[in-house]
């Protein structure tokens, strides 16, 4: 169980913990806005494939190739835009957070960058709302990138123009979503649009935009820094270069860990964040955010690799592990994600709307004894329309992934201890059934 | 309140800075909260007012985020986490116990939200949005009475002002 | 004089997102389970698949409105496509291969009205929509039986007013959108939105802001449920004992289709129906719930004569004796020119046929009108070079010369918003005053009322770079009736010089243009021809016709005023409402010896009559109906009129009768083949095509074939699961268009061109200019006695200027002024208006008690004001 980081864009905020997110600290320190300098005296087209290069995939939840993903855009239509996505809020996932309060310069030199190779003029970083501290240090960098000429009017003398507005959000998961964002930049409910059009064709203000993440903005860095080459030196097949994984719950050191794609989840869960906590057993991890399906102990060994996820039948998502120890009621959790999910709906399509608070209302008997025989199958049932197939990745009745991830857990659920379950509900059934009896 | 002349000149600014001025929508909201405490009837006017759109549309939008509050709450927003990563950290009775120690105090408004982004501080919570964590419900009652007597301070009741003090455009 | 221009480059703040939608011509070929059809490339799958015979089930998805693909109802399987698709949002490609009724289709649309069903309430019962319910509909077809779901339904205060005229149960709310989308994307009236997010979302309004868009009803009618209803139809009756006909809305001249609806001889609603070239499935809410009057207590229903100061009730033939007597008797005494005729705008086209031979086949008066001095000369209007309302989405330019189409043509405006808006054609604003579309202009031309020339220059400038093949559509009407419509002649004149130029009228009332084509205006005869052109034609059929043009409605008043004109024949209209100028309008039935009225209400007009002739209205009586197009659309008759009302025309056959002249007329039809042979314009529109034309026939047919549709009457857009009502699928019913289209024998009039040099008119720098028209809601007879729209009829009259103005007046908004012009003296509150430009003040014409109409002199070329303070 030999585990160690690989710190690239954790490096600089875990040498400097007190004072990472000053712009001067940044500038002597951690050579800030160098490879923006480097950037600007490339070709944009070059921009885009070195990034490809480095076969790095977005690191927000679906893995998509960020040089690909740019590569979409219609050629010849202007203006474009750029939203980097710092609503971080797949329920256990804290690495963007972090990165925004102790490193902003390294996503606002990422997103100029970006900007500068999919020639967009207008930026915005779209934070999530709740997060204070995060929004005085992300502000301030961005003033101080102003102030340094990294933004605004020909920046470096590159005739390249770009403005960067911080636009906070107001408390509200679905604007993590690809165009659930965009609705929520224009000033509307946070819905997500249905696709086609995608947001690289028409997306903000119904131009061209691309969306990016915080850790992806962050790495672009450090790729142009350095080199695609380089950076797909690390990781494992398709899952290239590092990552930042949140770890979180019934661990001995919760936190966030950058390791090389193919490390293993033993390596993450046992060697870095000291394994369960209280020498108890581990009853189940959940490998990639809420949304994602859960995993037991004899996947451990398994590594660190996308696509190897979705074999595994669940997904890395956006890097957030979730331990539970032997006490925890699965059933309980299933519940509380649910609630998670129905409170987070946006109201939009149907299935997601009705069925997340349905699956939350069975969910919520089941965990309190109040449960009936047949409601795991009821679930699976109606669950079957929410998320057809009812495996991974899902089938979708819904616009946005939100509507399948609710049933994550509950066909984890029946996947694990289906039978188990089924036994309790009938036994809980059978309870309230001689009480009853018994009150009358 | 309705919008001052400088507040409607700092509110133009930031329209400004969008090449759409629907978009100012959030920003707007976030401004007349940190300003009154919550979102009042009169700002959502002014602020339709402002970008030529309805009220309806303007109280449409405001009443999907949950920061957003359209009452009075006081001027402390507890924020605690119960998802899942607090769940099995203890977040549910830390809610509860702030609940019951709190629920005659108009001043601080305890609610239950969902993952704020600090597992690695769980059980956590939040007051006007600055992190403390992990806390245990003694240690948490602690440090709402220090903002409360002022030992800490928090940035604004909706976080941080929108522009922080900008020099940017 | 200004001109200011919005930089097309802008997005539009309502603009969304398209979906490639490609040419006519570009036809691809799809698989729709098994049957191989052709579809316009890039169509919506769910259009392609309804126009094809395949109804794909949907809630949230309206043909009229973007796709949002919210319900999911409508999921399909698509070859070669992960999962199911929405067909709402997925346009067609070619050799695409689509299956609608796979067992995975059906188990997936079991789900999610599943899913529906299980926060809606079982209320059916009590619902106004049970029984045309696509809810209902959808779950009996499909439906699974029994609820799975056995928790706590969500729950609201039931049902909440979210105006006068619709209330909202939030419960039965399935959140498709349609509501908020109609509001925002189609009238522009933002003023419901969605609340709250996730399972607790709803509709809602701004506090105190309620829903009081001009179309709401609109979002009634396209509620796939039953939580928008409204407060005129709660409760009034079940769908099943409706009868219903198709017809056209006479409330102004747009002439939007619908379907009237009756159970036990009273009329209890009218819906929208979806006519491509006119009304798109919308309505108004003054059209929609204005059928109320129809019944309305205050309607006169049997004839009567005077006898001393009353208006004793008799018997028609006595009634009718009287009223000829009285005609010859001036006739004999003084001549045919001692009689005018005014009005005719509001009935069917047989009536004002019927009155224009009266009058001018046996009185033989020209001193006929049917415009009561709002509107323009028949020579323009007439004579024109016109376009249809479809043309606004081909045109290359749109300019508009009238008045605010949002208050006089509801409908008109938002077909011309959505040209401008949705279409991206430019729009160029020529007004005094901002209106209703004046957001939506390209340019945005303000001049002084009554002095154009100068806006007239920048509108030809702003229309120059506009390149296309399209039309340029000169919308034009009357923006004020405190002004002579010259100036608007004179802009007309100059635009018409320019090419593609055409016309589309926006004169407003009910039947005017149907009046002016069947010869109700001086100098004219049936069919749009000049008193000289069809003399011959028309004698030969009537054995006479008046030898010299006669007299405008202002003409006959002033001659009356002035004792030359002796007798009044006044046909549904009322002057001292209708009429501009009221002091005008009150010396001229003072000094008109005799005054026969034809009508409905005992307004002033008739109080004042010697003879008073009850006619049938709207819904209880069949005909046509002319739109502001020249369209002859057809009228449903489907109620019989209480008490002794008779069709116009009958009335105007009756006394033709008795002075000596007998028609020959039985039945509505024998008057529509009687048009056809007499009114050149009408050629070939005789009873047969009027029945067959489903959109109507645009004037002169021979011109318009490409406008003639042909089928029986269609179901009200939206209502039910479409495909359970009959006749859904339209189509024809056996009989094509003409072959060769009839030519007129007679050269139809052609408007010259000619137009008045309007007399400079200098300003007084504290005077105001007015500006005065109409509003939607007023003191009209439809609103006041439709219970529904009452309340909405305003109180008096309000001044409304600048803030400047009011500032330099001295006053704060609401105080009262006195309002001075050379005519009278008014003491009106004054309010500040953000439309209204410096130096001009604009009134509301239909406003009840003393207001613009006694300001207004209707010789004068505009009316100026003075504002004084009242100590």
């Amino acid at each position: 169980m030999a585990a160690q980081e690989t710190r690239v864009i954790t490096k600089f905020l875990r040498d400097r913990p007190d004072d990472s997110w000053e712009y001067s600290v940044a500038r002597e320190h951690n050579h800030a806005y160098a490879a923006l300098e480097k950037a600007l005296g490339m070709e944009p087209a070059a921009l885009v494939e070195e990034v490809q290069k480095s076969g790095l995939r977005g690191r927000g939840g679906a893995g998509f190739g960020t040089g690909q993903k740019w590569s979409f855009l219609p050629k010849d239509i202007f203006p474009r835009y750029l939203a980097v996505n710092a609503d971080e809020g797949e329920p256990a996932t804290f690495k963007d957070h972090m990165l925004i309060e102790r490193d902003p310069h390294q996503i606002v030199e990422g997103s100029i960058i970006t900007a500068y190779a999919i020639q967009a003029h207008h930026a915005f970083i779209y934070l999530r709302g709740e997060f204070a501290l995060g929004a005085e240090r992300l502000q301030a960098a961005v003033e101080d990138a102003y102030a340094n000429g990294f933004l605004g009017k020909n920046i470096l003398g590159s005739g390249f123009d770009l403005e960067l507005i911080v636009h906070r959000g107001a408390g509200c998961y679905i604007a993590g979503d690809e165009t659930g964002l965009l609705s929520s930049l224009e000033g509307e409910r946070a819905m997500p649009r249905i696709k086609p059009p995608f947001p690289a064709v028409q997306g903000l203000y119904a131009a061209p935009t691309i969306v990016n993440n915080v850790e992806t903005m962050s790495a672009v860095t450090q790729i142009v820094n350095n080199s695609g080459e380089w950076y797909a030196g690390m990781g494992v097949n398709k899952s290239l270069g590092t990552r930042i994984f949140s770890v979180s719950g019934n661990v001995e050191r919760p936190g966030n860990y950058e390791v090389e794609l193919g490390t293993t989840f033993r390596e993450l869960i046992e060697g870095l964040a000291g394994g369960v906590k209280g020498a108890k057993l581990m009853k189940f991890f959940i490998p990639g955010g809420a949304s994602s399906p859960w995993l037991l102990p004899e996947h451990l060994d398994e590594p660190l690799d996308m696509d190897r996820a979705t074999e595994l039948g669940t997904m890395l998502g956006s890097g957030a592990i979730m331990v539970f120890d032997e006490t925890v009621d699965p059933v309980l959790v299933a519940w509380r994600i649910a609630k998670f999910f129905a409170h987070e709906s946006c109201g939009k399509c149907t299935p997601c709307r009705e069925g997340s608070g349905w699956l939350e209302k069975v969910l919520y008997r089941m965990a309190n004894g109040l449960g009936r025989t047949e409601d795991l199958d009821l679930l699976l049932g109606f669950g079957n329309n929410l998320a057809p197939g009812l495996s991974w990745p899902p089938g979708q009745t819904t616009i946005c992934q939100l509507g399948p991830s609710t049933m994550s857990p509950t066909v984890s659920l029946n996947k694990y201890w289906g039978d188990e379950i089924r036994a309790r509900l009938a036994s809980d059934a059978a309870r309230r059934k001689t009480l009853e009896v018994a009150s009358a | 309140m309705a919008f001052t002349d400088a507040e409607r000149r700092r509110a133009e600014q930031l329209v400004a800075r969008y090449p759409h001025s629907k978009s100012a929508v959030l920003p707007l909201l976030h401004m007349a909260q940190d300003r009154d405490g919550y979102v009042t009837g009169e700002a959502m006017e002014d602020i339709a007012e402002l970008l030529g759109l309805t009220p309806a549309l303007v109280l449409g939008t405001c009443s999907f985020y949950t920061m957003f509050k359209r009452a009075p709450i006081g001027n402390l927003v507890v924020s605690v986490c119960t998802n899942v990563s607090c769940l099995v950290n203890g977040g549910p009775a830390l809610v509860d116990s702030l609940r019951a120690r709190y629920a005659d105090d108009d001043d601080v408004h305890v609610e239950e939200v969902e993952c704020v982004a600090a597992c690695d501080l769980a059980p956590v919570m939040q007051v006007n949005y600055e992190f403390h964590g992990p806390v245990t419900s003694e240690a948490a009652a602690d440090v709402i009475e220090q903002y409360k007597s002022g030992a800490l301070t928090a940035r604004t009741i909706s976080g941080s002002p929108v522009d922080a003090g900008s020099k940017a455009p | 004089m200004s001109v200011s221009s919005v930089p097309m480059s802008q997005w539009p703040s309502d603009h969304r997102y398209t979906i490639p939608v490609a040419g006519d011509q570009d036809v691809v070929s799809i698989t729709i389970d098994d049957k191989v059809v052709q579809v316009p490339r890039g169509e919506l799958l769910i259009k392609a698949a309804q126009d094809h015979g395949t109804y794909i089930p949907r809630f949230c998805w309206h043909e009229r409105m973007k796709p949002v693909g919210m319900c999911r109802m409508c999921l399909v399987e698509v070859e070669g496509m992960r999962g199911l698709q929405i067909s709402c949002a997925t346009p067609v490609v070619d050799g695409m291969v689509v299956r609608t009724t796979t067992d995975n289709v059906k188990s997936t649309q079991d789900g999610i009205l599943e899913f529906l069903l299980i926060n809606h309430p079982l209320d059916c019962p009590v619902c106004d929509r049970g029984g045309e319910c696509p809810l209902q509909d959808q779950t009996l077809a499909f439906g699974p039986g029994e609820s799975r779901y056995v928790e706590e339904k969500r729950h609201f205060e039931k049902p909440i007013p979210i105006s006068d005229l619709v209330m909202l149960d939030r419960e039965r709310c399935i959140q498709c959108g349609r509501c908020t989308r109609f509001a925002a994307e189609i009238a522009g009236d933002a003023l419901i939105d969605f609340g709250g997010r996730g399972g607790t979302t709803e509709v809602i309004t701004y506090p105190d802001a309620p829903f009081t868009s001009y179309f709401s009803g609109n979002t009634v009618q396209i509620c796939p449920v039953g939580a928008l209803t409204a407060s005129a139809y709660r409760f009034r009756a079940r769908p099943w004992d409706l009868e219903s006909v198709e017809t056209s809305c006479q409330a102004c001249a747009v002439g939007c289709r619908g379907a009237l609806e009756s159970t036990s001889n009273r009329l209890v609603r009218l819906l929208g129906v979806d006519s491509e070239p006119v009304n798109h499935g919308w309505l108004c809410d003054k059209g929609r719930y204005g059928y109320e009057w129809v019944h309305s207590d205050t309607r006169m229903r049997v004839p009567g004569v005077r006898r001393g100061t009353e208006l004793a009730v008799t018997s028609w033939p006595e009634a009718l004796d009287a009223a000829a007597a009285a005609l010859r008797r001036v006739r004999d005494e003084h001549g045919a020119g001692a009689i005018g005729v005014i009005g005719g705008a509001r009935g069917t086209n047989e009536d004002a046929y019927a009155w224009a031979r009266f009058a001018k086949g046996v009185l033989r008066t020209d001193n006929v009108d049917a415009q009561l001095g709002d509107g323009l000369p028949a020579a323009l209007v007439l004579g024109m070079p016109r376009a249809t309302i479809g043309d606004l989405d081909r045109a290359r330019a749109i300019v508009l010369l009238g008045p605010d189409l949002k208050e006089e043509l509801p409908v008109l405006y938002l077909r011309a918003r959505r040209a401008a808006e949705e279409l991206g054609v430019p729009l160029i604003d020529v007004a005094a005053r901002d209106h209703g579309l004046s957001r939506h202009a390209t340019t945005v031309i303000r001049h002084s009322p009554g002095v154009i020339d100068d806006a007239i220059d920048s509108a030809i400038a702003a229309l120059e770079p506009i390149a296309g093949d399209g039309p340029v559509v000169v919308i034009i009407g009357r923006p004020s009736v405190a002004e002579a419509p010259d100036a608007t002649v004179r802009a007309a004149s100059r635009l018409a010089g320019l090419p593609g130029v055409r016309f589309l009228s926006a004169l407003r009332r009910g039947n005017v243009h149907g009046a002016l084509d069947l010869g109700l205006a001086p100098g004219f005869l049936p069919g749009r021809v000049t008193l000289d052109a069809g003399r011959d034609h028309v004698v030969a059929a009537w054995g006479g016709v008046p030898d010299e043009p006669g007299l405008d409605t202002t003409g006959i008043l002033q001659a009356a005023a002035a004792g030359r004109i002796k007798a009044l024949v006044l046909v549904g209209c009322d002057l001292l409402a209708d009429f501009p100028d009221r002091t005008l309008a009150r010396d001229a039935i003072a000094g008109a010896e005799r005054v026969v009225c034809v009508g409905t209400f005992p307004d002033d007009a008739a109080e004042r009559a010697d003879v008073f002739l009850p006619t049938t209205v709207w819904g209880e009586q069949a005909g046509t109906t002319t739109n502001l197009e020249g369209r002859v659309l057809r009228l449903g008759r489907k109620v019989t009129a209480e008490g002794q009302a008779l069709e116009g025309w009958r009335i105007a056959a009756e006394l033709a009768a008795r002075l000596g002249s007998e028609w020959d007329l039985e039945t509505v039809e024998q008057v529509q083949d009687e048009i056809a042979r007499v009114a050149p314009a009408f050629v070939g529109v005789d009873a047969s095509l009027v029945r067959r034309a489903r959109d109507g026939v645009v004037l002169p047919v021979a011109d318009n074939l490409a406008e003639l549709t042909f089928g029986p009457d269609r179901p009200a857009a939206g209502v039910s699961w479409e495909p359970i009502r009959a006749g859904a699928e339209g189509g024809d019913d056996g009989e094509g268009a003409p072959v060769a289209p009839p030519q007129p024998g007679v050269a139809l009039h052609v408007w010259a061109g000619d137009a008045p040099s309007p007399p400079a008119a200098p300003t007084d720098s504290y005077a105001l200019r007015l500006v005065v028209a109409r509003t939607l809601y007023g003191n009209d007879r439809v609103v006041t006695a439709s219970p529904s729209l009452a309340n909405l009829s305003g109180g008096e009259a309000l001044l409304l200027v600048n803030r400047r103005d009011r500032e330099r007046i001295g006053v704060e908004d609401g105080t009262r002024v006195r309002v001075i012009s050379p005519r009278a003296s008014l003491d009106l509150p004054l309010h500040t208006d953000a439309s209204t430009p410096e130096g001009v003040g604009f009134l509301a014409v239909n406003r009840a008690g003393p207001g613009a109409p006694e300001l207004i002199d209707i010789a004068a070329h505009v009316t100026d004001v003075r504002v004084e303070t009242i100590s």
